[in-house]
């Protein structure tokens, strides 16, 4: 149960640091932690105490295996949480060209 | 026609593919080319829409047969409800896809453009057909991402904003969804909406299931720019191409959001009491704060934006007001009407958002402003995109005989009906408002005199752009339609049955 609080705990303080950031590269990296906690969640979905990895041994029945769904879910969302960082990534640099700073209270074009 | 099923997401995310290679070598290759697949497309889904009725189509992914009535594989589920968004997904996406044609000669790199546009379209066309809560997820990001590409795409410093100010909150909205899909797959151990359904059916923790809720209904709110939920998108909405814009306003947010939520709090969840009341005032509040938000603004696109906020609350509130006659059991013939407004609108403002966009995009194109105070007196050198901006500011502002009037009637009476008179009240004033705002866009834009000389060689957009946006008005027209007995039975009834039946979606898609 603490492994899971401790993930939530993760979240809150990724969404925290989304919030009250004023460096577009640390609202990108909090933006990761947050990223990062929800797989860490995933990934504990699945675990199962004493479990093996998932191959089944036909002589064994006895034998407990963790879930191997949550395993390829985090797999996926792993894959795509890359194409948004980068994707992130590559605005913050654009951005960085364009005004010449990373501070967001700098950058407010479009207002009302 | 189960086989048919998957070509939706496979021809378009093919089609990406296609024109990042050969588009290097063909010039004018990618731009006829995802003309040509979106028409296919466009046409595949009404021959679906005249053929599904009250069947339902499922499709599972590489063959996995259910063992035990459990399904194991991904399940693509064709009904009446999604037959319908993926109609307009693919129809607005191929209006849009011809008007670029034209529009999109002042950006460079015009491949990368219709690579994205072909992935968003498949990534929406996936969300709308999945059956499967984490494909919904995977598909849903596969349209995200190249929307925040998409808004950025002229790469100026307030695009490059709106994109990061939209991918912050849309990728805070993708972790809440997915913390809520763990939590709906801890609770459950599947992920197919059918099946979770029947697992929560054998009884669920009051509290888990509330905070599923919350989840969900904050993370596809914020995809939906509902109100508390809604500051990227008057930014990321005016600041992508005009063809873009009409696709996020036209179909993303509904595709990616109010279907989403629609078809989860139907046919997932069990519909509570509190819930329903909750989404209703949720829907009530953007559509009035919406509008009052719309009316101060001089931008055309900004303007636009914010009204789509309002739009969709009449959605949001009407489909909530369906919400709480059902969960109290009582009146099923008024919940359905309700429902059924809600979708009519959503379908409606699908096709004159989508045109308002388009005009919005016409008018810069040639005049290079989208400041209302900086244009007047365009009617005369532009006609058509002046005729077709008055058949759209009609029809939203719900002027009968457009399509928006019959909606919000329907909505309107369905309040009535109901019981909240307030709620029909506000749509009343929501709307004169909402006529109001744009009759000042009628009169800013096309009937003041210019008061400077700069306008006499401005010209009427070319065809492809014309094309469309004449093709679009007379949808807007066509659409009223739908009010007709016989049409409304064979297009809009479906939908309602299998979003009023709270076990009919689960339990059919189980036995398959």
């Amino acid at each position: 149960m603490i492994a899971y609080i401790m993930c939530f705990i993760l979240f809150l303080t990724g969404l925290y640091g989304v919030i009250t950031r004023r460096n577009l590269v640390k609202i990108a990296v909090s933006l990761s932690i947050m990223e990062i906690s929800t797989f860490l969640f995933f990934a504990l979905l699945g675990y199962i105490d004493g479990g093996v990895a998932p191959i089944v041994d036909p002589s064994d029945p006895a034998k407990v295996y963790v879930d191997p769904l949550p395993q390829a879910l985090v797999l996926t969302a792993i894959v795509i949480g890359l194409a948004t960082t980068s994707m992130l990534m590559a605005v913050i640099i654009r951005l960085y060209r364009k005004y010449g700073t990373f501070d967001i209270r700098e950058i407010k074009n479009l207002r009302g | 026609m189960n086989q048919l099923i998957p070509l939706f997401v496979v021809i378009p995310l093919a089609a990406a593919f296609l024109i990042m290679i050969i588009g290097r070598f063909v010039e004018e290759f990618n731009k006829y080319f995802t003309s040509i697949v979106l028409m296919f497309l466009a046409f595949m889904s009404f021959y679906f829409l005249f053929n599904t009725g009250e069947n339902m189509f499922v499709y599972k992914v590489g063959g996995w047969e259910p063992v035990n009535n459990i399904p194991i594989g991904i399940y693509m589920v064709l009904d009446g409800f999604s037959v319908i968004v993926v109609c307009i997904i693919n129809l607005v996406g191929f209006l849009s896809a011809i008007y670029s044609i034209s529009y999109i000669k002042r950006y460079t790199s015009p491949n990368y453009y219709y690579a994205l546009f072909c992935l968003m379209i498949g990534g929406m066309n996936g969300v709308v057909l999945s059956g499967d809560l984490f494909n919904i997820f995977v598909f849903l990001e596969i349209s995200v991402i190249s929307s925040y590409a998409l808004v950025a795409f002229g790469v100026e410093s307030n695009e490059l904003e709106a994109s990061f100010k939209y991918q912050i909150l849309g990728g805070l909205a993708s972790f809440l969804i997915l913390f809520g899909i763990g939590f709906i797959y801890w609770k459950t151990k599947t992920l197919n909406i059918a099946d979770i359904k029947s697992a929560f059916s054998n009884g669920y923790n009051k509290t888990t299931y509330l905070f599923i809720q919350i989840l969900m209904l904050s993370g596809f709110g914020l995809k939906a720019a509902i109100i508390p939920f809604h500051a990227w998108l008057p930014d990321a909405h005016s600041s992508a191409p005009s063809p873009i814009s009409a696709m996020l306003s036209g179909i993303f947010i509904k595709a990616v959001g109010i279907y989403v939520l629609i078809r989860l709090f139907f046919n997932m969840f069990a519909i509570t009491e509190g819930m329903a009341i909750l989404i209703t005032v949720l829907g009530t509040v953007s559509m009035v704060i919406g509008v009052f938000l719309a009316i101060g603004q001089w931008d055309i696109k900004r303007l636009l934006a914010y009204h789509s906020i309002s739009q969709m609350g009449y959605v949001v509130m009407s489909v909530g007001i369906g919400m709480i006659l059902l969960s109290k059991g009582v009146k099923p013939e008024i919940a359905s009407l309700a429902i059924a407004g809600g979708i009519f609108h959503l379908i409606n403002h699908a096709a004159f958002k989508g045109l308002l966009f388009l005009n919005a995009g016409a008018i810069e194109y040639t005049t290079g402003t989208r400041n209302l105070r900086e244009m007047g007196g365009l009617a005369k050198n532009m006609p058509v995109t002046s005729a077709t901006s008055f058949i759209a500011s009609m029809s939203i502002s719900g002027v009968p005989p457009f399509n928006g009037f019959f909606s919000k009637l329907i909505i309107i009476i369905a309040a009535i009906m109901a019981g909240f008179y307030l709620l029909a009240a506000l749509a009343v004033v929501v709307s004169i408002i909402t006529l109001a705002s744009f009759m000042k866009f009628q009169r800013y834009a096309f009937y003041n005199k210019p008061d400077n000389s700069k306008s006499q060689n401005i010209k009427e957009v070319p065809f492809p752009m014309m094309f469309s946006m004449v093709t679009m008005s007379i949808i807007c027209i066509l659409l009223s339609l739908l009010v007709v007995p016989a049409i409304r039975d064979t297009i809009l009834t479906p939908a309602i049955n299998v979003l009023a039946d709270p076990l009919k979606y689960s339990t059919t898609v189980l036995i398959q």
